[in-house]
């Protein structure tokens, strides 16, 4: 019992994890019809970013704050100039770009801030909670996380940019007869999208360490998250989050051996896709003939 | 008749000169009286790319002894490519560095897959696939692959020091271990189970693997918690090493702890994890670790330390793996040295199998290689250390044969 | 002319059958297979084996560019079916010693097999849910091939014995290998031409633009759409067979999910609807990364993301695809 308990709340903080990246991964999906296969990069660079201005001796927030600001203006820029081109194209042209821009932020991570492991220090203090079940910073990342969605949820329902986004994504040429700037809705969805990604990113350093490839595994667990939970939804994408990262550790301990961990996870996740192929609390498309 | 003698002397002394300036160096592909040309093949990018700097180091190391006037008045010309860790990859470039490049040698390749997939095409092409940066067992046989030699202990040694260690001081132990699900990770749950012989199956409770694409291994830690194991020995790179350790101690658990020696480094390992969630860590070395307090006044890691600030790595000087790349250069720059001018690939083999008692600056004092013509593994020694919290307190011998 | 009537040519020469080449065509193509075969006389081994890489990458982007261009079905994951295709051939030549011509047959039945089996139940998923599938499969793949290791060798890998060229040619390995995938080249770019100018191309033209109308129209969507799948990993099996041979070595780290996301940008890159595209996508994934190392050795990759971007803006239907595209287009400016 013990043991089941244990792994739950350490599914719980790991999911915590993959669920602030698949906020951020719904975030552009929702604005932009898109798979931004770099959010992963863009949140471990705006880590970085923020690793340095710690570095440089500025105080902790004030960090964080700076480095949130820096990735809202850059998300808005990279879809200015770099997604603005293939919107109209193909869909695979748009993936293929997103997948170059992966390999450019890897690379440029990499090669500025070489592959040496690095701390990264945490807003929570380290202590244990109800008996080594869990930690505080574990709880923090679940509480930011919870409070991100509480935030996007509000966005999208009661504010009038939320409004807008939601026709200018589902409807663009309606849209635009309404008045509302399409281009300008999508350039914020970007940079809203990007600054979730900092906060996860940030969130996520002092537990999984900082290395440019720090997001490379949690990529595919928050994509997986993201659609289990339904593509469209933000609460879909946290609740996917949490479910991915409780179901990875309780397969692994109980039901087969953790070299087929992975393997095994994902095929119970897509079990359920085929039960439900929008996701748990996506909404399927309707098709005009 | 004076003519012809003079001709005669004329065309004999053109004919001694030119035999004493061919004997003044006798070279393969590769080599020239001007130059020596390495090559190389590193997973710059990637899952492994923590690596990396082993070739940063190497490629450092070598601009270090040009700017000092090269090897024997010959300068080093080290060409290293990026396999991201991937044998298709590998062999490419390594066919590229032999047929296009024309390297004398090939120096420091990484991996285990990525070396196991080139060693046949340079031992077939007699190519000399020196000091191999992997720690399987497998590398030394000079029998069937005699232009192949390996470097450091390989790990199922080191593994075995680990059994030895627990046979001894934990004859009743229950051994969980941890590993990385790939060759680096099974050689050493291999090697225990070697060296544990008989009693492996009833010692070893519980093993958990981890890829290296999964985000953390908080998982598999409570699952080895759960078998009740009081040995736990960690096969993992740093970042995960870290992970293992933290996780061990934030949920109670006070296993004996044995970590592999690819991640005991004071700062790329123990610090993220934290220092005081570290102390007890039982590890094996041969090499010094520069975050270590123990070595800050040494000589020896000033050098080194200036040689990285010197040479751009200024980044990388809590990363243990530079001075193992400064480690394997040094040992490439002697072997080349007692080359003198017969730089054929026979002649490199031979030297690199006569080594006796060499000794490196970075390494463990009591430390030496040695090489004969049926044992290409130069280092086979390893010391016992335990971490109190602040730095590595070396404990008992070093290990394995010297010779 | 306008739209309509070109609409309306195009449909009546669809509806005489599959297209027969003029003959200046046939000419042009033997002429370009030719050139192909002899270019070995010219280039260093390494070059050869270099060429003989791409060849294999362009078959195995031509399987995607049959699922995901012509039948609309993304895939993250035929870098698992290039494996699948690898290790069967290495098993069969290292456990029962079949010799290495003979794998490819069996290579293509079980990926063609396994294709049909994915393929079913990718029939309930679209766009991004497609991807996540086909994504766990390219993920998977690694995972299983260390697990089942007495047959796969596990992270050893399987290392292959050299394939010898027929002694009466006198060429060497390299050559005689070249050729060998050249030939294998040539058929599968005829049977995908046969098969997507004819009947079941077309339904999975149609499928994939108009899928409601089509399965008004009769056709048998969820058939038609398996098939692509078992089609597609074909040919990308076959593929994966003859780069084992090739390489003469298997192991899991071969296989990894960059492979399948690499045969994607080479699909796009060259023209995901096209099947020449194929060999430009296979020239793409094979060069570009050393190009790149070559500008900027202290971040290729980089770069080559850089390569990526920049080919789609020029030619967002890839290479193939545009110039295609800008043919038709000037044809009907200018004609």
């Amino acid at each position: 019992m013990h043991q089941f308990l244990q792994q739950t709340f350490s599914g719980l903080g790991a999911g915590a994890i993959y669920a602030s990246l698949a906020l951020a991964l719904v975030m552009i999906y929702r604005a932009t019809d898109l798979v931004n296969f770099a959010q992963g990069e863009m949140a471990m660079f705006s880590t970085y970013i923020a690793w340095t201005l710690v570095n440089a001796g500025l105080p902790f927030w004030a960090a964080f704050f700076i480095t949130l600001f820096i990735s809202f203006a850059g998300g808005m820029a990279i879809e200015r100039i770099v997604i603005r081109p293939v919107e109209s194209a193909p869909v695979l042209s748009a993936v293929v770009v997103t997948l170059g821009l992966l390999l450019i932020f890897n690379a440029t991570a990499g090669w500025i801030y070489t592959y040496t492991l690095q701390e990264f220090p945490s807003p929570f203090p380290d202590r244990p909670l109800f008996g080594a079940l869990m930690t505080t910073r574990d709880l923090g990342v679940i509480a930011v996380t919870l409070a991100m969605l509480a935030l996007l949820f509000v966005f999208f329902r009661f504010t009038s940019t939320g409004l807008a986004m939601r026709a200018a994504a589902q409807n663009p040429e309606s849209a635009r007869l309404c008045g509302v700037r399409v281009g300008r809705m999508l350039a914020i969805g970007w940079g809203l999208a990007a600054a979730i990604g900092a906060i996860a990113g940030i969130m996520v350093a002092p537990v999984l360490f900082l290395d440019p490839n720090m997001m490379s595994g949690v990529l595919l667990y928050a994509f997986t998250g993201a659609l289990l939970g339904g593509i469209t939804s933000p609460v879909g994408a946290v609740v996917g989050g949490l479910i991915v990262g409780v179901t990875e550790n309780l397969v692994g301990t109980y039901l087969i051996p953790s070299q087929l961990k992975l393997t095994v996870a994902l095929g119970l996740i897509i079990l359920v896709l085929v039960f439900k192929p929008n996701g748990l609390f996506g909404t399927a498309i309707v098709r005009r003939v | 008749m004076t003519r012809t003698f003079g001709m005669a002397t004329g065309a004999f002394a053109v004919a001694l000169v030119s035999t004493v300036a061919w004997a003044a160096g006798q070279y393969s592909p590769g080599a020239s009286d001007t130059e020596i040309k390495i090559g190389n093949t590193m997973p710059y990018s990637g899952p492994a790319s923590s690596y990396g700097i082993i070739g940063k180091t190497d490629a450092a190391y070598f601009s270090m002894i040009n700017d000092q006037g090269g090897i024997n008045g010959r300068k080093i010309n080290f060409i290293s490519r990026d396999d991201s860790y991937s044998p298709p990859k590998t062999v490419e470039q390594v066919r590229q560095l032999v047929e296009q490049d024309q390297v004398l040698l090939m120096f420091n390749t990484l991996g285990t897959p990525p070396n196991t997939a080139i060693q046949g095409y340079l031992n077939d092409n007699k190519v000399p696939q020196l000091f191999v940066a992997t720690g399987a067992n497998k590398w030394n046989d000079p029998k069937h692959f005699p232009w192949t030699m390996p470097w450091f202990p390989n790990y199922g040694i080191e593994a075995h020091i680990y059994a030895n260690y627990i046979l001894k001081n934990l004859p009743d132990a229950k051994i969980a271990v941890l590993y990385q699900n790939d060759d680096f990770g099974k050689d050493y749950l291999n090697g225990l189970r070697a060296g544990l012989g008989p009693k492996a199956d009833k010692m070893i409770v519980a093993t958990q693997s981890y890829e290296t694409t999964d985000p953390t291994v908080d998982s598999q830690i409570v699952a080895l918690q759960g078998s009740g194991a009081d040995v736990l020995m960690t096969a993992a790179i740093p970042k995960f090493a870290a992970q293992a350790i933290r996780k061990v101690y934030d949920i109670g658990w006070r296993p004996t702890h044995l970590l592999s020696s690819v991640s005991n480094s004071v700062g790329t390992a123990l610090k993220p994890a934290g220092l005081e969630k570290s102390v007890g860590i039982i590890s094996a070395t041969y090499y010094r670790d520069p975050t270590d307090p123990q070595w800050q006044d040494t000589p020896q890691l000033k050098e080194w330390l200036a040689f990285m600030n010197n040479h751009g790595l200024s980044g990388s000087v809590t990363d243990s793996q530079a001075v193992v790349g400064y480690s394997y250069a040094q040992t490439m720059v002697a072997v080349l040295k007692n080359c003198g001018d017969n730089l054929t690939r026979d002649n490199i083999m031979k030297q690199a199998a006569s080594l006796h008692n060499f000794t490196l600056p970075m390494l463990l004092p009591g430390i030496t290689l040695n090489t004969s013509a049926d044992d290409f593994q130069p280092m086979k020694q390893m010391q016992l250390e335990k971490f109190d919290g602040t730095t590595w307190k070396l404990f008992g011998t070093v290990m394995g044969s010297g010779s | 002319m306008t739209q309509e009537s070109t609409a309306t040519a195009r449909v009546s020469a669809a509806a005489a059958g599959p297209p027969s080449l003029v003959t200046w065509q046939w000419t042009a193509a033997a002429a370009l297979v030719a050139f192909a075969a002899a270019l070995p006389l010219g280039v260093s081994n390494y070059h050869v084996f270099e060429l003989t890489m791409v060849m294999i990458y362009a078959i195995a982007v031509l399987g995607l560019n049959i699922l995901t261009g012509y039948n609309g079905q993304i895939s993250l994951g035929h870098g698992g079916f290039f494996a699948a295709g690898a290790y069967t051939a290495a098993i069969l030549m290292h456990r029962y010693g079949v010799p290495y011509w003979a794998t490819l047959p069996p290579a293509a039945l079980i990926c063609f097999v396994l294709g049909l089996l994915f393929g079913l139940p990718a029939l309930r998923f679209e766009g991004p849910y497609l991807a996540l599938v086909t994504l766990a499969m390219a993920v998977a793949m690694p995972q299983m091939l260390k697990y089942f290791d007495t047959w796969t060798g596990g992270q050893q890998g399987i290392n292959l014995v050299k394939v010898q060229p027929p002694v009466a040619l006198g060429i060497g390995r390299d050559v005689w290998l070249y050729l060998f995938v050249l030939a294998v080249l040539v058929i599968a770019m005829r049977i995908a031409a046969n098969i997507l100018h004819g009947r079941t191309g077309r339904a999975f033209v149609a499928i994939r633009d108009h899928p409601i109308a089509a399965a008004a129209m009769g056709i048998h969507t969820a058939r038609y759409k398996t098939l692509a799948f078992g089609i597609s990993t074909l040919f990308t099996g076959v593929a994966g067979a003859l780069s084992a041979i090739v390489i003469g070595f298997v192991a899991p780290e071969s296989f990894g999910l960059f492979l399948s996301l690499s045969f994607l940008v080479g699909s796009a890159i060259g023209g995901i609807a096209t099947i020449p595209g194929a060999i430009v996508g296979g020239l793409f994934i094979e060069f570009v990364p050393n190009f790149a190392n070559d500008i900027s050795d202290a971040a290729p990759w980089a770069v080559y993301g850089l390569a990526m971007l920049l080919f789609m803006y020029a030619m967002p239907r890839g290479v193939v695809g545009s110039v295609g595209h800008w043919l038709t287009w000037s044809k009907q400016k200018f004609l």
